[in-house]
């Protein structure tokens, strides 16, 4: 349908323009509510664009204008199709938060790049050759990062845009040396000229280890994840939920689109291993990284570092499965990953406009700062727990329908046949299973100890919850989550297209109530599912209700219940002075993670505790430190700034150059570049 | 007809379940008892505490939220829905299609969590130290866990429970070295899960060490017996699960008319006292281990499981 596709090229036009009048529409409160609504409105005419492109064919579009040698060409097929819905859900409801989220004139460097970078987003996706692909990239990257940088007072976040913007030139330049591999000497960068030359051998290692660096460090695969938890949090909280949704999503897009489409189908199943392994590594670094973090917001970052990971395997698998000619293991596989790539976008959405919801509310980020907020921030509470739920992968929510997907389909991988990859697979599932119970543990950590217990400051016993859009914003991706954790079968369906085209064979038909490994193998039911979890709490119920004696109801109904002080082993009251108890009596985040410091910590994470008691006798209080380093970070800042100095050393020497010198320098320059072409053009 | 037959065994399942549940632990209490020398209480009596327990009213701290209220219905109804789906005496009951292995692992999972959420829930020191020792042990069960799984749908090609007992009765397995491997597994992962020695004392209170007591701490009246409850139920489902997959004779196949029901009754019932037996016996002679050890308790089983996926590639592999 091109009607869908040039409305979409519109939209796009017209987030750009948004983004220049934002500037100008800065100043007043309407302007801004304008530039959010607009985006807002853009997000989900995105998303119905997606829904179009799945339900109709394929279609593309040379746009009358583009780079000097060529137009700029569109297309829309189920694969760019599908990836629209995440993104324009997600940016769909963070703008609504941010329309909520307007009481005053907003700094234009904060408005500006806020359409611009959905619209860079729309443009990778829809891009149907390599520079237009390049221009929305960068756009995003850009865009994304002024956003980041957009509170440079604190040196904290000018030192996550500083390393943001160096991993976004870094993962650029490697998408552009990817896309040089992939055409070779022709140097027609268009889709459809890729396709008809999918590299063999080397050149095919080539592409994927380029892309996996270039699309990787922008979706967070380890060891490329470090700006993540840095630049996350640094950025508002609603830039952040499109960051983690929907920017993670456009790197793994460019990345199933460059494996599963430009690279063509006839590339070996070994060529999947390595996603595979450097996903099962994002996903336990990142899931663990989640039970250790202090603040809100990285917390929320590092679970994303692991979902990626999750929605990596899986695209590894779709493709070892590929090539290893087992079309409808590979279409379980990329299914898998498409619908987790959806489910996360929406629940990660929800759970960063939450904590922006308690930044607003508490006025902070450290878990050490908040607690009880179920009190005074209800709505805000239970729709977060709907996204934590989502993220434990709890049944029925969304995240467990994916990642029984893929699980089911890391269970069936042995079926490839070779012996090393069936042990690595083997491998890979346990930690797949690791990283699912450590994201558990984490996301209990972030609801329970922000949510329940106690305020552990007067600042959040205060909190105020914020009503009206911002509170549509949190429902409509809770109401998201549950929809697509009960309907998995539906959009499995829906993607069916999309998964043709990755895996070269049609999934199972899903159906509308559940979704299946393979022929004949296990099925998940969701609905079903559902009714069993109702029907079983709705007799405990009636039958403790049942039970509860006449003798009671003096007190009440039968659910009455009798209120007291906490039990808390007897311990006594705290002093008149601490209304809601001592704060420091309950665990701390250091706390909380403790057991999975000590556990996993210090070996992945080189997590240390050191305990400092008062001497004998003395009254003081003890201290503990705790902290972990990433060893990735560390592994970046150290060799690479030295690097830097050395280069540099070198480079100061050039300045001492005799004219002499510098004339044979150039010289010798101007021969090379002879000689290179004189061997170039021979062949 | 087969599915009136499915609807009847499947409703005849989930009230032996629901039965069953407080008389295993009172059979396991009363074993332990007389294996180290007492006299023991009377199996039923954990039913009359549950009866009595229900009577009460519950006792909530001021500052507890909807969370505490809810959580154990949550935490029972998960339970149920999860002892419902793996097959006792029959198979092919009516739920049969649902029951897949990794549901059943999210079914627990969603107890648990439920668990730990309502320990946090009052903000005290014993409810968030019990929190996050059991969301962390259960970090490291989780994979044993699917590990095994990976040998058993390997070996059955599904990872439905009632299609595994099906293959492992029918398919004529034998003794396999990687089936025993997933056996140690599973049952490591069964103590951690269930909270039994080594992992954790099941009749301890206010100890420092203590893991699922400490998140229930506040619960009183019929909120703590639904949290009791609901850990009966969890010891039932994972002995049904052990004994479903790994000793699945006398099992009733589908479609079966009900007098081979009774013989499967029969074995059913057998197959939970032997397993009753051996693991009040494994209790009685074992010590508790400190907490920080098992990681490494864990570890190991996860280690045997992948060592048992591997001997079954590399046998495979070869014939």
């Amino acid at each position: 349908m091109p009607a869908v596709l040039t409305a979409l090229a519109l939209l796009v036009g017209a987030l750009v323009v948004l983004g220049v009048a934002a500037w100008p529409l800065s100043r007043s409160v309407l302007g801004a509510r304008v530039v959010h609504g607009g985006v807002a409105l853009a997000g989900l005419l995105l998303a119905a664009g997606g829904l179009a492109g799945l339900l109709g064919g394929v279609s593309s579009l040379t746009l009358p204008f583009g780079p000097p040698w060529g137009l700029a060409r569109l297309a829309l097929d189920p694969l760019s199709a599908w990836f629209l819905l995440p993104v324009g859900l997600s940016a769909a409801c963070a703008s609504l938060f941010a329309f909520g989220g307007v009481h005053g004139p907003v700094a234009p460097r904060l408005l500006v790049p806020w359409p611009l970078f959905l619209a860079g987003m729309a443009l990778t996706i829809l891009a149907a050759d390599g520079f237009t692909l390049l221009l929305g990239f960068e756009a995003m990257s850009l865009a994304s990062w002024a956003l980041v940088a957009h509170d440079d007072a604190q040196a904290a976040n000018r030192r996550a845009a500083r390393i943001y913007l160096g991993f976004a030139g870094f993962g650029g330049l490697s998408l552009i040396l990817a896309l040089g591999v992939l055409a070779g000497g022709a140097g027609d960068v268009a889709f459809a000229v890729l396709r008809d030359a999918p590299p063999e051998g080397w050149r095919a290692a080539a592409v994927l280890a380029l892309v996996i660096a270039g699309a990787g460090s922008k979706a967070g695969i380890a060891p490329l994840h470090v700006w993540l938890p840095l630049a996350h949090p640094a950025a508002p909280s609603h830039v952040s939920a499109v960051m983690s949704g929907a920017m993670t999503k456009v790197a793994l897009y460019v990345l199933a689109r460059f494996v599963f489409d430009l690279m063509g189908p006839a590339q070996p199943f070994w060529l999947g291993a390595p996603l595979i392994a450097l996903g099962a590594a994002s996903a336990v670094i990142g899931a663990l990284r989640a039970n250790l973090e202090d603040d809100t917001k990285t917390l929320l970052a590092c679970s994303t570092i692991e979902n990626v990971g999750l929605i990596a395997i899986g695209l590894g698998l779709a493709m070892a499965f590929r090539g290893a000619d087992l079309p409808a293991l590979a279409a379980l596989a990329s299914g898998a990953s498409l619908l987790h790539a959806l489910n996360h976008a929406v629940f990660k959405t929800l759970l960063f406009l939450a904590a922006g919801e308690v930044l607003h509310g508490a006025a902070t980020r450290a878990i050490d700062r908040l607690g009880g907020l179920i009190h005074r921030m209800p709505v805000t509470a239970w729709a977060a727990l709907v996204g934590v739920g989502a993220a434990a992968a709890l049944p029925p929510l969304s995240g467990f329908a994916s990642e029984w997907l893929l699980l089911q389909a890391l269970l069936a991988a042995w079926r490839v046949g070779d012996l090393p990859f069936q042990i690595g697979v083997a491998a890979a599932t346990a930690l797949t299973a690791l990283a699912a119970a450590l994201a558990a543990a984490a996301m209990v950590r972030f609801w329970g100890l922000v949510f329940l217990g106690r305020p552990r400051t007067p600042r959040a016993a205060g909190a105020q919850e914020a009503g009206g859009a911002a509170r549509w914003a949190l429902l409509v991706p809770a109401g998201l989550t549950v929809a697509f954790g009960l309907l998995p079968g539906v959009l499995l369906d829906l993607a069916e297209p999309a998964l043709r085209l990755m895996a070269g064979a049609g999934a199972p038909r899903a159906g509308v109530l559940s979704v299946g490994a393979a022929e004949g193998g296990a099925r998940y039911w969701p609905v079903l599912v559902a009714l069993l979890l109702a029907a079983a709490v709705g007799a405990a119920l009636w039958f403790v209700r049942r039970r509860a004696p006449g003798g009671v109801a003096r007190f009440g109904a039968p659910g009455h219940v009798m209120r007291g002080p906490a039990w808390d082993c007897g311990f006594i009251a705290a002093p008149a002075h601490l209304p809601f108890g001592d704060p420091a009596s309950q665990p701390s985040a250091a706390g909380f993670g403790q057991p999975l410091r000590r556990m996993l910590g210090t070996s992945l994470l080189a997590a240390r505790e050191a305990v400092t008691m008062p001497p004998p006798g003395a009254t003081g209080a003890a201290r503990l430190d705790a902290g972990f380093h990433d060893p990735a970070l560390v592994a970046l800042e150290g060799p690479l700034p030295r690097a830097r100095e050395a280069l540099a050393t070198q480079a100061e020497r050039l300045r001492d150059l005799s004219i002499r010198q510098c004339l044979g320098l150039t010289f010798g320059a101007v021969v090379l570049m002879l000689a290179l072409l004189a061997v170039l053009g021979g062949r | 007809m087969a599915l009136v037959w499915g609807i009847i065994a499947q409703a005849l399942h989930i009230a032996l379940i629901l039965a069953a549940a407080p008389l295993l632990t009172g059979v396991v209490r009363w074993l332990k008892a007389r294996m180290m020398g007492r006299r023991g209480a009377d199996p039923l009596q954990p039913t009359r505490d549950l009866l009595k327990l229900l009577r009460k009213t519950p006792v909530l701290a001021e500052n507890a939220s909807a969370v505490s209220r809810a959580a154990p219905y949550i935490a029972v109804g998960a339970a149920v829905a999860g002892a419902a789906l793996v097959p006792s005496f029959a198979r092919g009951m009516v739920f049969a299609p649902l029951s897949d292995l990794i549901l059943v692992a999210g079914l627990l999972a969603l107890g648990r969590v439920a668990m730990a959420l309502a320990g946090m829930d009052v903000g005290t020191p014993f409810g968030g130290l019990g929190a996050a020792r059991e969301m962390s042990f259960a970090a490291l069960a989780e994979p044993a866990l699917v590990v095994a799984a990976l040998t058993l749908a390997i070996l059955a090609g599904t990872t439905n429970l009632d299609a595994i007992a099906a293959a492992f009765r029918d398919g004529g397995l034998g003794l396999r070295v990687s089936l025993g491997l997933a056996l140690v597994a599973m049952v490591a992962v069964a103590i951690a899960e269930n909270a039994r020695i080594p992992v954790d004392n099941p009749s301890t209170h206010l100890e420092l060490t203590m893991v699922h007591e400490a998140m229930i701490l506040e619960a009183s009246g019929r909120h703590l017996a639904l949290w009791e409850y609901a850990a009966m139920l969890r010891l039932t489902l994972w002995l049904a699960l052990l004994s479903a997959v790994f000793l699945p004779f006398g099992q009733a196949p589908a479609g079966a008319a009900p007098h081979v029901w009774v013989v499967g009754l029969a074995a059913w019932v057998a197959k939970m006292g032997a397993l009753a037996l051996a693991l009040a016996g494994f209790e009685s002679a074992i010590a508790k281990m400190r907490v920080f050890r098992v990681p490494e308790f864990l570890g190991a089983a996860l280690l045997l499981g992948l060592l048992g996926a591997i001997y079954l590639f590399v046998s495979t592999g070869l014939t």
